[in-house]
């Protein structure tokens, strides 16, 4: 995969990447330390502590755990269902961290999948997740609308066979975009989310429903125009039967007109990415 | 796993080839026979009442190929001798003494493996779960026969605290147990077995249980009933009065129960996991004697029973709410690899069934076939078939037969749409349409079902019709009417193949979100406006977002429950009964051309 090199990088870019491979290294340290028993509060709660030890003090939304069929927000119908619950792991258990924490103002949002021990689906699921980076990327390059991206990607989903889950996020969205947050002594969150955040989300909607785009990717028709210039965490979530996988990291679409350089992975040196590598 | 096409060919063995040994224990001489090479392991096969040995005849030949089998005559029936006197001579006491001296004989140093029907599986229990047998015998397969320990505590549960769903457990098992209290009359029963009864009884069982007649029951029914008496005059009143409070089974068990047995009520055996722990569960729709009614099916599940506890029973990989119904079975969907047929097929794997994945795209039925194994399915196949093509089905009805066995379950689901105006729809969309949804039916019914019904074991045909089957509509008017001929062909074939134990259903899901709208063909408009209304129906049949998925586990209940029409979707079900109530409604609702 080709990305910006990373000389090229702005400093506002090495900014996010920072945070970014600061809370992959929590959701692996995390993953790490999970074992039978552990219930979905407490590996949010180590996820939060962890950040907390190495600075984090504000959030795009406060981190979570899904366990087993969870992962496939199996019967979610109220957003509430998304938070921790006191399900336990278990050997062979699928789960998910998702964390988006705010540092030094960059934001990053990012989901990890894995299993305690072996769980052939997951893996499965996972490998197959490749090919949706990769027809994102390239389709984002095209300047396809995102509503056409998305159905895409559904396309490609109902192909291999799995269900698309990343449905059942707020909104319906595969991706929202993300940007700098103000460092305020105070930061208290809404339901999850950080105020900062939404505010500046917020700022965007109206912003872009104004020029006519949205700053959530979504299959409706407030996301029928081309790939926006700005940071875009991206989050297919694919389903199958009680199993879910995801990845979700921030693709940088910029308005230069070398395709190369009007999108590409903020990193490329990622653990699922790696593992696609091992893999070969 | 046995495959159909050996087991056909071994279908008219019987215990000749067999060898016989006679073996003498507690003043009786029982009649042993021994098939198969006595290096493998041992299967011990018991049989059950009024029955000897022979019962087991189909099963035996099927394990043969991979068992020691070892079958004898219970004292009293067949040609082992009978106690002298009757009364008091056949105890579960005395019944495990001849097990032993069995053993001793067939094989002193090696646990077996055992396998009841009817009262051989009610004296199995008391081998298998008293002390003196401990480490003599390796797994225990019970069809159709409770511990009487395990029925007696039965019995007092439910007197003891007699809510109304357990009072009408009790009644019905009650009302399913006549015959014992018949056989404890004297005299009575030996005088009807000796006279009119032995005489009628192989036409009773061919008529009421469907049990096919040949080479069972032998000539000496008649004696082996008339002893066999005494099994229940000795045995029930004394144990359901004091069950044992140990009877715990000292080896794993497998527990295959008939749904439709007529003697024995499947509550019987809730709650078996407290004296079985790790219980294997199978049920099966099918009458009392299976040994004989479903010989592949039982000698499958012993033979893969066996295999998993020889191989220190490793975790079952198929989980699925149905796994005790259709695992192991060979299941077979037609356009699998999308839509509802993937789903179905992913249903049915994760119930433990061998899937065969059939589509005209070969790499989604081979992606279906991947996934299948995945989430549960011992062995899947992709197989690449135009279900509109008669030599391509008919070549694919024989590999299928050849390599992988007959089918138990067959999915006809195959299907296309096509929208638009009658006077629009040209004959060769009218053929194309016919082709695939009601002959790709009529194909797959015709080819597999002959072989279903050959076999004569039962099975279960499902085809996917439609809501559109009932509902008319002036923009669908040939999808509906090819619809309707499938729903009419089920209910036909259904009408045909009762009496055979092969269940037909009819699906009629209404708007379910898969791929067959971006497939449809709508009639009489150019090419634009046609991917235009394609990518207009997926996104209203996504909103819709009814997930294929349910309509599988429909499906998965259709077979099950033996249904004959089942709307899926609340559309469908409300056009379902709109057609019975108000067809005049429909007829309005049919006028009405849908904008896309």
């Amino acid at each position: 995969m080709t990305t910006a090199v990373s000389s090229e990088l702005s400093v506002e870019l090495r900014g996010f990447r920072r945070v970014q491979r600061l809370a992959y290294e929590c959701a692996e340290a995390v993953a790490a330390r999970l074992e039978p028993g552990v219930t979905e509060r407490e590996a949010a709660r180590m996820q939060r502590e962890w950040l907390r030890e190495r600075g984090v003090r504000d959030w795009f939304h406060l981190p979570f755990a899904w366990f087993g069929d969870r992962t496939a927000f199996v019967n979610f119908r109220v957003p509430f269902q998304f938070f921790p619950t006191d399900r336990a792991l278990a050997p062979g258990m699928p789960f998910i961290l998702d964390m988006a924490p705010v540092y030094e103002g960059y934001t990053a949002d990012i989901g990890y999948s894995g299993s305690l021990g072996v769980n052939p689906v997951q893996d499965r699921l996972m490998a197959d997740l490749e090919a949706h980076r990769e027809l994102i990327l390239r389709e984002v390059r095209e300047r396809r609308p995102l509503r056409e991206i998305y159905e895409d990607v559904d396309r490609l989903m109902v192909r291999q066979g799995y269900a698309n889950r990343h449905r059942a996020y707020p909104f319906g969205v595969i991706a929202h975009k993300v940007d700098r947050v103000k460092q305020r002594r105070f930061s208290p969150h809404l339901f999850g989310f950080g105020t900062q955040s939404l505010k500046g989300l917020a700022a965007d909607a109206l912003h872009g429903h104004r020029e006519g785009w949205s700053p959530l990717w979504s299959p409706y028709r407030f996301s029928d125009h081309p790939p926006q210039p700005g940071l875009w965490a991206v989050e297919p979530h694919l389903g199958f039967r009680g199993t879910g996988a995801k990845f979700e990291e921030i693709l940088v679409v910029t308005d230069s007109r070398d395709p190369e350089q009007s999108a590409f992975w903020l990193d490329d040196d990622l653990p699922h990415v790696r593992r696609w590598a091992e893999e070969k | 796993m046995t495959a159909d096409g050996a087991g056909e060919a071994r279908a008219d063995v019987t215990l000749k080839g067999a060898r016989e040994r006679r073996i003498a224990t507690g003043g009786v001489e029982l009649c042993v026979a021994e098939l198969g090479d006595p290096e493998q392991p041992t299967v011990v096969l018991v049989h059950g009442y009024p029955d000897s040995k022979e019962v087991w005849s189909e099963v035996a030949g099927r394990l043969a190929g991979r068992f020691h089998v070892v079958l004898y005559d219970v004292r009293g029936h067949g040609r082992s001798t009978a106690p002298q006197p009757l009364r008091g001579g056949f105890t579960l006491a005395k019944l495990t003494d001849d097990f032993l001296a069995v053993l001793d004989a067939v094989s002193p140093d090696r646990p077996v493996h055992l396998v009841g029907h009817d009262w051989g599986s009610v004296q199995s229990w008391e081998f298998v779960t008293v002390g003196r047998t401990e480490g003599r015998i390796a797994s225990f397969t019970s069809i159709s026969g409770p511990s009487l320990d395990h029925f007696g505590h039965w019995i007092n549960a439910r007197v003891k605290r007699p809510t109304p769903r357990r009072v009408g457990q009790l009644l019905g098992q009650g009302a399913k147990s006549w015959y014992v209290y018949m056989l404890h009359t004297p005299v009575l029963p030996e005088l009807a077995w000796r006279g009119p009864l032995g005489k009628r009884w192989p036409r009773i069982l061919e008529r009421v249980e469907q049990v096919p007649g040949g080479d069972y029951p032998t000539a000496s029914l008649s004696s082996d009933a008339a002893h066999g008496a005494w099994l229940y005059r000795d045995n029930v009143r004394a144990r359901l009065a004091r069950p044992r409070p140990d009877a715990y089974a000292h080896a794993p068990v497998q527990l295959i129960t008939p749904q439709g047995d007529a003697f024995l009520s499947e509550r019987l055996y809730d709650g078996l996991e407290r004296w079985a722990p790790q219980l294997t569960r199978r049920t099966l729709p099918a009458k009392h004697w299976v040994p004989r009614t479903r010989p592949d099916q039982v000698a499958s599940w012993i033979e893969e029973f066996i295999m998993s506890v020889d191989g220190g029973r490793p975790e079952p990989k198929a989980t699925g709410r149905h796994a005790a119904r259709f695992g192991g079975q060979l299941v077979l969907v037609t356009g699998a690899g999308s839509g509802i047929g993937r789903a179905t097929a992913f249903a049915f794997a994760e119930a433990g069934a061998r899937v065969v994945a059939v589509d005209r795209d070969a790499e989604s039925a081979a992606r279906t076939a991947e996934l299948s194994r995945l989430v549960g399915a011992p062995e899947a196949w992709g197989e690449t078939a135009d279900v509109s093509d008669e030599q391509a089905m008919e070549k694919l009805a024989e590999k299928v037969h050849r390599e992988y066995g007959v089918l138990d379950v067959l999915v006809n689901n195959a299907g296309i749409g096509l929208s638009g105006s009658f006077f629009a729809t040209t004959t060769d969309d009218w053929r194309k349409v016919l082709d695939v949804n009601l002959w790709g039916v009529i194909h797959g019914c015709r080819l597999f079902g002959a072989r279903m019904s050959e076999r004569g074991q039962g099975g279960h045909i499902v085809n996917i019709a439609s809501a559109a089957a009932f509902q008319p509509s002036r923009a669908l008017p040939a999808y509906s009417t090819s619809k309707a001929a499938v729903l009419m062909l089920s209910e036909c074939l259904r009408a045909e193949l009762t009496g055979q134990g092969i269940g037909v259903s009819a699906i009629c899901p209404g708007i379910v979100n898969t791929n067959i709208t971006s497939t449809a063909r709508f009639a009489g408009v150019d090419e634009t406006e046609e991917k235009r209304r394609q990518k207009n129906s997926a996104r209203l049949y996504g909103k819709r977002n009814y997930p294929p998925e349910k309509v599988a586990e429909a499906i998965l209940d259709a077979v099950i429950g033996d249904k004959a029409v089942v709307p899926v979707t609340p559309e469908a079900r409300g056009a379902h009964l709109m057609s019975r109530f108000l067809p005049g409604a429909l007829r309005r609702i049919a006028r009405v051309e849908p904008r896309l």
